[in-house]
Protein backbone atom coordinates (compact mmCIF):
# COMPACT_ATOMS: atom_id res chain seq x y z
CA UNK A 1 0.00 0.00 0.00
CA UNK A 2 2.83 2.33 0.94
CA UNK A 3 4.50 1.48 -2.35
CA UNK A 4 1.35 2.24 -4.37
CA UNK A 5 1.10 5.63 -2.64
CA UNK A 6 4.73 6.37 -3.50
CA UNK A 7 4.08 5.49 -7.16
CA UNK A 8 1.00 7.74 -7.19
CA UNK A 9 2.90 10.64 -5.63
CA UNK A 10 5.74 10.21 -8.11
CA UNK A 11 3.33 10.06 -11.04
CA UNK A 12 1.60 13.28 -9.94
CA UNK A 13 4.89 15.13 -9.36
CA UNK A 14 6.38 14.20 -12.72
CA UNK A 15 3.09 14.80 -14.53
CA UNK A 16 3.18 18.37 -13.18
CA UNK A 17 6.82 18.71 -14.21
CA UNK A 18 5.93 17.58 -17.73
CA UNK A 19 2.90 19.87 -17.90
CA UNK A 20 4.70 23.06 -16.80
CA UNK A 21 8.05 22.22 -18.33
CA UNK A 22 8.29 25.14 -20.75
CA UNK A 23 11.77 25.68 -22.13
CA UNK A 24 12.81 22.06 -21.56
CA UNK A 25 16.11 20.93 -20.05
CA UNK A 26 17.72 23.37 -17.64
CA UNK A 27 14.59 25.50 -17.35
CA UNK A 28 12.86 22.49 -15.79
CA UNK A 29 15.55 22.04 -13.12
CA UNK A 30 14.13 24.43 -10.47
CA UNK A 31 10.78 22.65 -10.78
CA UNK A 32 12.30 19.17 -10.52
CA UNK A 33 14.39 20.41 -7.57
CA UNK A 34 11.29 21.84 -5.87
CA UNK A 35 9.29 18.61 -6.28
CA UNK A 36 11.88 15.95 -5.50
CA UNK A 37 14.24 17.67 -3.03
CA UNK A 38 12.12 20.31 -1.24
CA UNK A 39 8.57 18.99 -1.19
CA UNK A 40 8.95 15.21 -1.21
CA UNK A 41 12.50 14.68 0.13
CA UNK A 42 12.98 11.76 -2.22
CA UNK A 43 16.65 12.49 -2.81
CA UNK A 44 19.31 14.74 -1.23
CA UNK A 45 20.72 17.93 -2.72
CA UNK A 46 24.00 16.14 -3.45
CA UNK A 47 22.31 13.29 -5.25
CA UNK A 48 20.28 15.80 -7.27
CA UNK A 49 23.48 17.46 -8.49
CA UNK A 50 25.00 14.03 -9.25
CA UNK A 51 21.98 13.22 -11.41
CA UNK A 52 22.41 16.44 -13.39
CA UNK A 53 26.09 15.57 -13.89
CA UNK A 54 25.17 12.12 -15.18
CA UNK A 55 22.47 13.59 -17.43
CA UNK A 56 24.96 16.04 -18.91
CA UNK A 57 27.32 13.19 -19.78
CA UNK A 58 24.94 10.69 -21.41
CA UNK A 59 22.55 11.15 -24.36
CA UNK A 60 18.94 12.11 -23.70
CA UNK A 61 17.22 15.06 -22.08
CA UNK A 62 17.62 16.14 -18.46
CA UNK A 63 13.90 15.86 -17.75
CA UNK A 64 13.73 12.21 -18.76
CA UNK A 65 17.06 11.20 -17.35
CA UNK A 66 16.21 12.67 -13.96
CA UNK A 67 12.72 11.11 -14.01
CA UNK A 68 14.19 7.68 -14.76
CA UNK A 69 16.96 8.03 -12.19
CA UNK A 70 14.84 9.51 -9.41
CA UNK A 71 12.07 6.92 -9.93
CA UNK A 72 14.57 4.16 -9.21
CA UNK A 73 16.66 5.90 -6.59
CA UNK A 74 13.74 7.26 -4.52
CA UNK A 75 12.05 3.84 -4.37
CA UNK A 76 15.25 2.05 -3.36
CA UNK A 77 16.19 4.80 -0.85
CA UNK A 78 12.90 4.12 0.93
CA UNK A 79 13.89 0.48 1.44
CA UNK A 80 12.06 -1.20 -1.43
CA UNK A 81 13.58 -3.86 -3.69
CA UNK A 82 15.47 -3.17 -6.91
CA UNK A 83 12.69 -4.48 -9.20
CA UNK A 84 10.22 -2.18 -7.44
CA UNK A 85 12.65 0.62 -8.20
CA UNK A 86 12.55 -0.32 -11.88
CA UNK A 87 8.75 0.06 -11.80
CA UNK A 88 9.19 3.43 -10.05
CA UNK A 89 11.54 4.47 -12.80
CA UNK A 90 8.95 3.47 -15.41
CA UNK A 91 6.17 5.33 -13.55
CA UNK A 92 8.12 8.61 -13.45
CA UNK A 93 9.22 8.41 -17.09
CA UNK A 94 5.66 7.67 -18.22
CA UNK A 95 4.34 10.55 -16.07
CA UNK A 96 6.73 13.15 -17.48
CA UNK A 97 5.99 12.17 -21.10
CA UNK A 98 2.19 12.04 -20.85
CA UNK A 99 1.50 15.84 -20.88
CA UNK A 100 3.67 16.48 -23.97
CA UNK A 101 1.91 13.59 -25.76
CA UNK A 102 -1.52 15.07 -25.02
CA UNK A 103 -0.48 18.65 -25.83
CA UNK A 104 1.32 17.79 -29.08
CA UNK A 105 -1.66 15.70 -30.26
CA UNK A 106 -3.91 18.74 -29.79
CA UNK A 107 -1.33 21.09 -31.38
CA UNK A 108 -1.02 18.88 -34.47
CA UNK A 109 -4.75 19.19 -35.05
CA UNK A 110 -4.63 23.02 -34.98
CA UNK A 111 -1.10 23.56 -36.26
CA UNK A 112 -1.86 25.81 -39.23
CA UNK A 113 -4.02 28.11 -37.10
CA UNK A 114 -1.59 28.23 -34.18
CA UNK A 115 1.55 29.03 -36.12
CA UNK A 116 1.02 32.78 -36.33
CA UNK A 117 -1.56 33.17 -33.59
CA UNK A 118 -0.95 36.57 -31.91
CA UNK A 119 -2.19 35.32 -28.51
CA UNK A 120 0.41 32.53 -28.58
CA UNK A 121 3.12 34.92 -29.77
CA UNK A 122 2.29 37.38 -27.01
CA UNK A 123 2.45 34.68 -24.30
CA UNK A 124 5.78 33.53 -25.69
CA UNK A 125 7.20 37.05 -25.59
CA UNK A 126 6.84 36.96 -21.80
CA UNK A 127 7.59 33.24 -21.38
CA UNK A 128 10.96 33.42 -23.16
CA UNK A 129 12.66 35.87 -20.76
CA UNK A 130 10.97 34.06 -17.84
CA UNK A 131 12.48 30.74 -18.98
CA UNK A 132 15.98 32.25 -19.06
CA UNK A 133 15.26 33.47 -15.51
CA UNK A 134 14.38 29.91 -14.49
CA UNK A 135 17.70 28.65 -15.85
CA UNK A 136 19.54 31.39 -13.94
CA UNK A 137 17.61 30.32 -10.83
CA UNK A 138 18.73 26.72 -11.42
CA UNK A 139 22.37 27.81 -11.40
CA UNK A 140 21.85 29.98 -8.29
CA UNK A 141 19.98 27.22 -6.41
CA UNK A 142 22.86 24.83 -7.04
CA UNK A 143 25.47 27.35 -5.79
CA UNK A 144 25.09 26.21 -2.19
CA UNK A 145 27.20 24.73 0.57
CA UNK A 146 26.45 21.18 -0.55
CA UNK A 147 28.05 21.65 -3.96
CA UNK A 148 30.63 24.34 -3.10
CA UNK A 149 32.49 22.99 -0.09
CA UNK A 150 35.63 25.17 -0.20
CA UNK A 151 37.67 27.59 -2.33
CA UNK A 152 38.76 24.70 -4.58
CA UNK A 153 35.14 24.25 -5.67
CA UNK A 154 35.06 27.88 -6.80
CA UNK A 155 38.29 27.48 -8.79
CA UNK A 156 36.82 24.44 -10.59
CA UNK A 157 33.64 26.45 -11.22
CA UNK A 158 35.55 29.43 -12.69
CA UNK A 159 37.76 27.29 -14.94
CA UNK A 160 34.86 25.20 -16.29
CA UNK A 161 32.73 28.35 -16.78
CA UNK A 162 35.39 29.98 -18.98
CA UNK A 163 36.20 26.72 -20.82
CA UNK A 164 32.51 26.20 -21.53
CA UNK A 165 32.16 29.69 -23.01
CA UNK A 166 35.19 28.85 -25.17
CA UNK A 167 33.14 25.86 -26.46
CA UNK A 168 35.16 23.06 -24.84
CA UNK A 169 33.16 19.80 -24.92
CA UNK A 170 31.02 19.52 -21.73
CA UNK A 171 31.58 15.76 -21.34
CA UNK A 172 35.34 16.31 -21.42
CA UNK A 173 34.97 19.05 -18.79
CA UNK A 174 32.97 16.74 -16.51
CA UNK A 175 35.53 13.94 -16.83
CA UNK A 176 38.41 16.34 -16.16
CA UNK A 177 36.76 17.86 -13.09
CA UNK A 178 36.11 14.33 -11.80
CA UNK A 179 39.83 13.59 -12.10
CA UNK A 180 40.64 16.92 -10.41
CA UNK A 181 38.23 16.02 -7.58
CA UNK A 182 39.97 12.67 -7.11
CA UNK A 183 43.37 14.38 -6.88
CA UNK A 184 42.34 17.35 -4.68
CA UNK A 185 40.08 15.70 -2.10
CA UNK B 1 19.89 16.07 -30.85
CA UNK B 2 17.84 18.32 -33.13
CA UNK B 3 20.35 18.46 -36.04
CA UNK B 4 20.50 14.64 -36.04
CA UNK B 5 16.69 14.47 -36.14
CA UNK B 6 16.52 17.02 -38.94
CA UNK B 7 19.00 15.04 -41.05
CA UNK B 8 17.14 11.78 -40.42
CA UNK B 9 13.62 13.14 -41.00
CA UNK B 10 14.26 15.59 -43.86
CA UNK B 11 17.29 14.24 -45.73
CA UNK B 12 17.35 10.49 -45.16
CA UNK B 13 13.75 9.36 -44.71
CA UNK B 14 12.14 12.22 -46.68
CA UNK B 15 9.26 12.30 -44.17
CA UNK B 16 8.76 16.07 -44.49
CA UNK B 17 10.01 19.25 -46.17
CA UNK B 18 12.69 21.26 -44.38
CA UNK B 19 10.45 24.34 -44.06
CA UNK B 20 7.74 22.20 -42.41
CA UNK B 21 10.35 20.81 -40.05
CA UNK B 22 11.56 24.28 -39.08
CA UNK B 23 8.00 25.59 -38.57
CA UNK B 24 7.26 22.60 -36.41
CA UNK B 25 10.45 23.08 -34.43
CA UNK B 26 9.36 26.61 -33.50
CA UNK B 27 6.11 25.25 -32.06
CA UNK B 28 7.79 22.26 -30.39
CA UNK B 29 10.19 24.64 -28.64
CA UNK B 30 7.42 26.77 -27.26
CA UNK B 31 5.41 23.91 -25.74
CA UNK B 32 6.09 22.26 -22.36
CA UNK B 33 8.33 19.21 -22.32
CA UNK B 34 11.72 18.37 -23.79
CA UNK B 35 12.14 19.73 -27.34
CA UNK B 36 13.47 16.41 -28.65
CA UNK B 37 10.35 14.59 -27.47
CA UNK B 38 7.96 17.25 -28.78
CA UNK B 39 9.66 17.20 -32.17
CA UNK B 40 9.51 13.40 -32.33
CA UNK B 41 5.82 13.44 -31.33
CA UNK B 42 5.07 15.98 -34.05
CA UNK B 43 6.85 14.03 -36.79
CA UNK B 44 5.12 10.81 -35.69
CA UNK B 45 1.72 12.50 -35.66
CA UNK B 46 2.24 13.97 -39.12
CA UNK B 47 3.13 10.58 -40.56
CA UNK B 48 0.62 8.35 -38.82
CA UNK B 49 -1.60 10.26 -36.39
CA UNK B 50 -1.74 9.44 -32.67
CA UNK B 51 -0.33 5.94 -33.21
CA UNK B 52 2.63 7.42 -35.06
CA UNK B 53 3.41 9.81 -32.22
CA UNK B 54 3.16 6.98 -29.66
CA UNK B 55 5.86 5.04 -31.49
CA UNK B 56 8.12 7.99 -32.29
CA UNK B 57 7.83 9.09 -28.64
CA UNK B 58 8.75 5.60 -27.45
CA UNK B 59 11.69 5.56 -29.84
CA UNK B 60 13.16 8.79 -28.52
CA UNK B 61 12.64 7.91 -24.83
CA UNK B 62 13.65 4.23 -24.72
CA UNK B 63 17.43 4.42 -25.34
CA UNK B 64 18.12 6.96 -22.57
CA UNK B 65 15.62 5.18 -20.28
CA UNK B 66 17.63 1.94 -20.51
CA UNK B 67 21.01 3.68 -20.15
CA UNK B 68 19.97 5.78 -17.14
CA UNK B 69 18.20 2.88 -15.44
CA UNK B 70 21.37 0.78 -15.68
CA UNK B 71 23.46 3.67 -14.33
CA UNK B 72 20.98 4.18 -11.46
CA UNK B 73 21.03 0.48 -10.54
CA UNK B 74 24.83 0.35 -10.46
CA UNK B 75 25.24 3.78 -8.94
CA UNK B 76 22.93 3.51 -5.94
CA UNK B 77 25.15 0.65 -4.74
CA UNK B 78 28.31 2.77 -4.85
CA UNK B 79 26.76 5.97 -3.52
CA UNK B 80 28.65 5.82 -0.21
CA UNK B 81 31.93 4.80 -1.86
CA UNK B 82 34.63 7.34 -0.84
CA UNK B 83 36.37 7.34 -4.24
CA UNK B 84 33.10 8.08 -6.08
CA UNK B 85 32.36 10.81 -3.53
CA UNK B 86 35.74 12.46 -4.17
CA UNK B 87 35.15 12.38 -7.93
CA UNK B 88 31.76 14.02 -7.51
CA UNK B 89 33.17 16.70 -5.20
CA UNK B 90 35.10 17.86 -8.27
CA UNK B 91 32.22 17.39 -10.69
CA UNK B 92 29.46 19.23 -8.78
CA UNK B 93 30.85 22.79 -9.20
CA UNK B 94 31.52 21.97 -12.86
CA UNK B 95 27.85 21.05 -13.30
CA UNK B 96 26.80 24.48 -12.03
CA UNK B 97 29.27 26.18 -14.38
CA UNK B 98 27.88 24.22 -17.34
CA UNK B 99 24.38 25.48 -16.52
CA UNK B 100 25.46 29.09 -15.97
CA UNK B 101 27.82 29.47 -18.96
CA UNK B 102 25.26 29.25 -21.83
CA UNK B 103 22.93 31.83 -20.17
CA UNK B 104 24.32 34.83 -22.07
CA UNK B 105 24.08 33.15 -25.46
CA UNK B 106 20.56 31.90 -24.70
CA UNK B 107 19.50 35.38 -23.65
CA UNK B 108 20.68 36.74 -26.97
CA UNK B 109 19.00 34.06 -29.09
CA UNK B 110 15.75 34.41 -27.11
CA UNK B 111 15.80 38.09 -28.14
CA UNK B 112 16.00 39.53 -24.63
CA UNK B 113 16.43 43.30 -24.65
CA UNK B 114 16.79 45.85 -21.88
CA UNK B 115 12.99 46.15 -22.08
CA UNK B 116 12.43 42.50 -21.14
CA UNK B 117 15.53 41.81 -19.03
CA UNK B 118 13.66 42.73 -15.85
CA UNK B 119 11.39 39.70 -16.35
CA UNK B 120 14.44 37.42 -16.35
CA UNK B 121 15.89 39.04 -13.23
CA UNK B 122 12.63 39.03 -11.27
CA UNK B 123 11.94 35.39 -12.12
CA UNK B 124 15.45 34.31 -11.08
CA UNK B 125 15.21 36.18 -7.76
CA UNK B 126 11.67 34.99 -6.99
CA UNK B 127 12.55 31.34 -7.53
CA UNK B 128 15.99 31.47 -5.94
CA UNK B 129 15.46 33.71 -2.90
CA UNK B 130 11.75 33.49 -2.20
CA UNK B 131 11.35 29.83 -3.17
CA UNK B 132 8.31 30.57 -5.33
CA UNK B 133 7.23 27.53 -7.32
CA UNK B 134 8.27 27.74 -11.01
CA UNK B 135 4.75 26.55 -11.89
CA UNK B 136 3.27 29.83 -10.63
CA UNK B 137 5.94 31.67 -12.64
CA UNK B 138 4.94 29.86 -15.84
CA UNK B 139 1.21 30.43 -15.29
CA UNK B 140 1.88 34.06 -14.36
CA UNK B 141 3.99 34.66 -17.47
CA UNK B 142 1.26 33.22 -19.72
CA UNK B 143 -1.43 35.37 -18.07
CA UNK B 144 0.68 38.54 -18.36
CA UNK B 145 1.43 37.77 -22.03
CA UNK B 146 -2.24 37.20 -22.85
CA UNK B 147 -3.28 40.25 -20.83
CA UNK B 148 -0.75 42.44 -22.61
CA UNK B 149 -2.07 41.42 -26.03
CA UNK B 150 -5.68 41.94 -24.88
CA UNK B 151 -4.69 45.43 -23.69
CA UNK B 152 -3.01 46.25 -27.02
CA UNK B 153 -5.97 44.98 -29.04
CA UNK B 154 -8.44 46.86 -26.83
CA UNK B 155 -6.55 50.16 -27.13
CA UNK B 156 -6.04 49.86 -30.88
CA UNK B 157 -9.79 49.61 -31.44
CA UNK B 158 -10.32 52.99 -29.75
Amino acid sequence: MELINLYLDMFLSFFKIGLFGFGGGYAMLPMIHDEVVNINNWISMNEFTNIIAISQSVPGTIAFNSATYIGYSATVNLGFAAWQGVIGSFVCTLAVSTPPLIIMTIICAFFSKLKDNPWLQSSLSVLKPAIIGLIAAAALLLMNGHNFIDYKSWIIFAVVFIASIKKVDPILLIILSGVVGLILY
Amino acid sequence: MIPIMRNEVVNKKLWMEDTDFMDMLAIAQSMPGPIALNTALFVGNKRNGFKGSLFSGLGVILPSFIIILLIAIVFTQFKENPVIERIFKGIRPAVVALIAAPLLGMGKSAGITLKTLWITIIVALFVWLLGISPMYIIVGAIIIGLGYFWYLKHNMKK
